[in-house]
């Protein structure tokens, strides 16, 4: 009865998500990869150059070491994030009293937007640093770089907890009083027990977190602008800087460009990961 | 059952109704002018400006306000729409590249024919593509009451010595005087450091021009890069903050040091007159000319501009027309000449221009009758918003000590070098 109904209605309610979808997301992503062979100054009204502007990616010096700064900063922070995360969501499952102000606190940051974020964390830094008689985050690259990680790791560890917890809870109490029966150490407990329930939550956060990572852009434009000299510039501001920052309708598309390769980095670094952490969980 | 078909259809219908974006209203026959508005500061005048036209001729104008800083990303979306903006503007030649294609060649227009002189065309090639609407200055305001009350006048300062000599003093007695600063905090944070980086930076170019006869170049040499070090070095040194806070300093930082009396230099131009004339009388400012220490007894202020509107000349005809009629009208009419000079504060250098009440405005037709050369704006020809950003961030790291004169004199003479190869 029920099949028969969805059957008859699915397009109903596929179909304007579809559209949606394919406006939205799907038609953009394909134009975008057409532009990245184009030279133009506004989307619609372009010229076809073939593969000259993946030529011309490295022109500006820049791109490489916001790639690499971004693949630093990628894993360091993911590694960071997940451990954290863990380990708080480890001490919110014990049944501390307060536990849910906790976890509703830690969880609060997620709710504000990057930009805001990073200017807030801009004063605050700014004030912290100047008192110890250090270069501002925008002069000196190493405190920029500190400063991301400390906004970012603040900004996502709420959420990655939230799903360690929902991960530690399905822990089934009966496998750790059979393992606890046995004379297992809590060590043991979390090593051998804990953490292999628990792998299909890491392979979520350590998919967002790295991602994340790699795809960080507003905190990084309101915290430190890029600066000194683009020293803390990652790569998706070095995308928006090479195509609104220079002169001249050629660079748009070197812009495009770079995003294209951008995109396929996270792609492949997404599925490696994805194929890693998943490899490793078991089935109760 | 009947129940959940009528439920499913509805929510089906409203889900598809929520996707359909308003209609834009359409303005019956004739042209309708769409404006983005370069300048956030004069966006109530322009709104009220475009009501006004509405109402004399029926011809919808539309005007928004790009934020600023945004303008050049909020003119590339909003040129990839169909209904796209029929008026623009550009900021000069190295604007214009961006845009050329878009411009409607405006020779034979008759708003072109108004302009005081054709300095105020931007051309590509013989089209004339763009024209300039306002004409701005900008040098050092100056508290006239402050500057008595540490015992000197206007007349004290008249070259770059003279400058630092009243500035040191102010510096050396400002608990006395109950300042923080000789100078406004030199701000590096992006709504300020533009005032160092573009305008002040504008001198050494200026000056290099004028040695040379050009009015553009692939390789600036940098000759005047140590006036420019010791005019920097006297702004952050007779500060109203340590150089090394600089980097966080906002305009408004800056502003409100002046506004408040903490210090009695503040470079910035005629545009900030509407701000300060809140605070203070026409009797307590005037600007200086920034003086470089290369010709100051000839130096006035630094006087030209970066606003050029441009006709879109992709828009029907019937809207092309009507920019071009509405363009027109704001320079010549009554309500439009006052309320540019009035309003929005602006010099227009159109043949119907009223008067305007800005008082550094006058001051700049003062300096200009007693024989003194306004300084042009030759920041235009800079290669880039990166070499600019280039220099900004040496600039920054100078003033904090973390970084050396050398890499500015890098930043300026390699880095426009490179920055005008990669735009060609």
């Amino acid at each position: 009865m029920v099949g028969r109904t969805i059957k008859k209605w699915w397009p109903i309610f596929v179909l304007p998500t579809f559209a949606a979808f394919v406006i939205g997301f799907l038609w953009p992503f394909i134009w975008g990869i057409y532009l990245s062979f184009c030279k133009f100054t506004t989307v619609q009204d372009v010229t076809f150059v073939g593969f000259s502007n993946y030529s011309k990616i490295l022109l500006d010096n820049t791109f490489s070491h916001s790639f690499w700064l971004t693949v630093v900063f990628a894993f360091v922070s993911s590694i960071l994030i997940n451990v954290l995360a863990f380990f708080i969501a480890l001490a919110l499952t014990k049944g501390y009293k307060g536990t849910n102000a906790f976890r509703t606190v830690f969880f609060m940051p997620n709710l504000i937007g990057g930009i805001v974020l990073g200017y807030i964390w801009q004063t605050l830094l700014n004030g912290l640093l100047s008192k110890w008689g250090q270069p501002l985050l925008s002069l000196s690259a190493r405190n920029g770089f500190i400063g991301m990680l400390i906004l970012l790791m603040w900004q996502q560890i709420g959420y990655m907890m939230i799903i360690y917890i929902a991960g530690l809870n399905n822990v089934s109490p009966d496998l750790i009083e059979a393992a606890q029966i046995d004379g297992a150490t809590n060590r043991q407990i979390l090593f051998k027990i804990k953490i292999p329930m628990i792998m299909p939550s890491v392979t979520i956060c350590t998919f967002l977190t790295l991602t994340n990572g790699f795809k960080m852009f507003d905190q990084n434009l309101s915290l430190t602008g890029g600066d000194p000299g683009k020293q803390s510039q990652l790569l998706a501001l070095n995308i928006y800087d090479t195509f609104y920052a220079r002169s001249g309708p050629q660079w748009k598309g070197i812009g495009q460009a770079k995003a294209v390769v951008f995109f396929i980095l996270v792609v492949v670094i997404a599925l490696i990961q994805l194929r890693a952490t998943s490899s490793k969980e078991v089935q109760q | 059952m009947k129940m959940k078909k009528v439920t499913a259809m509805s929510m089906a219908v409203l889900m598809a109704a929520s996707m359909i974006p308003s209609v834009p209203v359409m303005a019956d026959g004739g042209g309708k002018v769409y404006y983005l508005n370069f300048k956030p500061e004069a966006d109530e005048a322009w709104q009220n400006l475009a009501k006004a036209y509405t109402e004399e001729t029926g011809t919808e104008v539309t005007v928004v306000t790009a934020a600023s800083g945004q303008y050049e990303t909020t003119l590339q979306s909003e040129m990839a729409k169909s209904d796209a903006p029929t008026l623009f503007q550009v900021n000069g030649p190295v604007g214009l590249k961006n845009w050329k294609d878009y411009c409607y060649d405006l020779t034979d227009a008759e708003i072109t024919k108004g302009l005081t002189s054709d300095a105020y065309e931007l051309k590509d090639g013989d089209a004339v593509d763009g024209i300039a609407y306002v004409i701005e200055s900008y040098g050092l305001i100056t508290n006239k009451t402050l500057l008595e009350k540490a015992g000197y006048s206007l007349d004290d300062i008249k070259s770059y010595d003279d400058l630092k000599k009243v500035a040191d003093d102010i510096q050396a007695r400002k608990d006395e005087l109950g300042v923080k600063g000789a100078f406004t905090s030199a701000g590096m944070d992006g709504s300020s450091d533009w005032r160092f980086k573009t305008h002040l930076a504008n001198l050494p170019i200026y000056y290099e021009y004028k040695e040379d006869g050009i009015d553009d170049t692939d390789a600036i040499k940098g000759t005047y890069l140590d006036q420019y070090k010791n005019l920097f070095d006297l702004y952050i040194t007779d500060s109203t903050c340590d150089g090394a806070e600089l980097s966080a300093k906002t305009a408004d930082d800056s502003r409100n040091e002046f506004v408040n009396g903490d210090a009695v230099f503040y470079q910035n131009g005629s545009w900030e007159y509407a701000e300060l004339s809140k605070t203070y009388s026409d009797d307590e400012l005037a600007m200086i000319p920034i003086y470089f220490g290369v010709d100051d007894e000839n130096e006035g202020l630094a006087t030209g501009t970066e606003n050029y509107w441009c006709v879109n000349k992709n828009a029907s005809d019937e809207d092309v027309q009507a920019t071009l009629d509405f363009m027109n009208w704001c320079v010549t009419s009554e309500a439009g000449t006052k309320s540019m000079a009035e309003d929005m504060g602006f010099t227009i250098p159109f043949k119907t221009a009223e008067a305007p009440t800005n008082v550094f405005v006058k001051q700049d037709a003062e300096y200009t009758e007693a024989g003194l050369t306004p300084v042009s704006w030759n920041f235009t020809t800079m290669p880039s918003e990166e070499w600019k950003n280039g220099v900004g961030t040496a600039l920054t790291a100078y003033a904090a000590g973390t970084g050396s004169w050398d890499d500015v004199v890098s930043a300026f003479v390699d880095g426009w070098a490179t920055e005008k190869a990669l735009s060609e």
